[in-house]
């Protein structure tokens, strides 16, 4: 048990990233208003956006861009894997980001309509018209 | 159902929470996720297309249909908003207002009545809240045209420093917001219409495709940039790097104009009169 407990805590940012996704999984579940929801999943994409780039990380290394790549230097310095860190989540992260701003787009207009339908965005007044009609 | 909910929720977080404790831990350079595919990527970047910056190599090389699709999806949701919410019945407003330039005085025109003639001293306003503010104006005025240089430097500049097309994109597209944001959306309207707006964001995915077809009618691979070699009379490494260039001005035309289609869309629920 000690054990465990310790090695959880070891994981420390993934205890983070998992809180905010817990956050943004209540939010989508428990609230009632729509744009309130969609705040909610934008939350939960932002935990797993932090989770894949923390995946990415190296201790020791730097930013994948690299270095000496042109020059007289260019020749000595043998590009090392272990000195940049891993750029495979920084670019599913980054093509995610935007799609996640657009799909918010999508969600948004469809609160809209929701709006200019029944007037509210509310899900139980919402309910309330469904089953009245 | 609140209680429900959050008993779910803490029970989600618990199992979550007992799986990490077997992840890798922060930063360790053995990780699985670091082992595989990345040190080939870091060590055979530079060596296959001239591009110190790895992630733009991966994104747009070696990882390039994944891009297109993400492209197409970017497309595809500003369709969808201009689907959803763009409406042409038009149903005139009961009044329009219109404010007179040199006094501020705000008249009021009922509904029907239209103003007849040049009148360059008076110009249309929003119904619900239009004040004139001269200092966010002047600001943003003097902002929108150094945000977009940085947008083109970004872009273009994407081979050695962080950037690329989606950042490059999302930063011009933001200008064009700030700018219907400062002034009004008719501004911003008269510079980007709405149909050279979608031609814009599909030209940006026809762009993308149109280098793989042109790699295809090469008799190469789809999006394999080593074809337009003979095309372009430079070697293969250099091909793939302008490749490259290619593919990511498609995706900031692409992004760019789908920010602004999705924008405009929802800050007027799809009547393009009047913005936020």
């Amino acid at each position: 048990m000690d054990d465990l407990l310790s090695k959880i805590a070891g994981g420390y940012n993934y205890i983070a990233y998992i809180t905010i996704m817990m956050i943004g999984l209540y939010a989508v579940i428990a609230k009632r208003n729509l744009v309130k929801k969609i705040i909610g999943m934008s939350i939960f994409q932002t935990a797993i956006i932090l989770f894949y780039i923390s995946i990415g990380a190296k201790k020791g290394a730097t930013i994948p861009i690299l270095m000496h790549d042109h020059g007289p230097e260019a020749a000595e310095h043998a590009i090392k894997a272990a000195d940049y860190i891993n750029p495979l989540p920084h670019v599913l992260m980054l093509t995610a980001i935007v799609v996640a701003v657009a799909t918010l787009g999508v969600a948004l207009s469809l609160a809209v309509k929701v709006y200019q339908r029944y007037g509210t965005l509310e899900e139980p007044e919402i309910q309330d018209q469904i089953n009245k009609s | 159902m609140k209680k429900l909910a959050l008993i779910l929720v803490l029970l989600c977080w618990g199992f979550l929470a007992f799986a990490a404790a077997d992840f890798p831990r922060l930063g360790d350079p053995n990780s699985p996720a670091s082992t595989h595919l990345s040190p080939y990527f870091i060590e055979k970047a530079y060596e296959d297309t001239a591009t110190p910056n790895i992630v733009t190599a991966v994104l747009a090389d070696y990882r390039s249909y994944d891009t297109m699709f993400e492209t197409t999806v970017v497309f595809a949701a500003g369709v969808a908003c201009f689907l959803l919410l763009r409406f042409y019945h038009f149903s005139e407003p009961p009044s329009h207002l219109y404010r007179h330039k040199p006094s501020g005085t705000v008249i009021q025109v009922p509904r029907g009545y239209r103003l007849k003639g040049e009148h360059t001293e008076l110009e249309p306003i929003d119904r619900d809240w239009a004040p004139k503010d001269p200092i966010v104006e002047v600001a943003s005025r003097i902002l929108i045209p150094f945000i977009q240089i940085f947008a083109l430097y970004v872009v273009v500049h994407g081979h050695h420093s962080p950037g690329g097309g989606f950042q490059g994109g999302v930063i011009l597209g933001a200008s064009l917001v700030l700018l219907a944001i400062s002034r009004d959306l008719r501004t911003a309207q008269a510079t980007l219409g709405e149909s050279k707006n979608s031609i814009l964001s599909a030209l940006g995915v026809l762009i993308y495709v149109g280098v793989g077809a042109v790699t295809l009618a090469l008799g190469s691979n789809f999006l394999d940039y080593a074809a337009l070699a003979g095309l372009m009379g430079v070697d293969q490494v250099i091909a793939r790097n302008l490749g490259i260039l290619f593919v990511e001005v498609g995706v900031a035309v692409a992004v760019m104009a789908t920010m602004f289609l999705i924008y405009r869309n929802v800050a007027s629920a799809g009547a393009l009169d009047e913005g936020l």
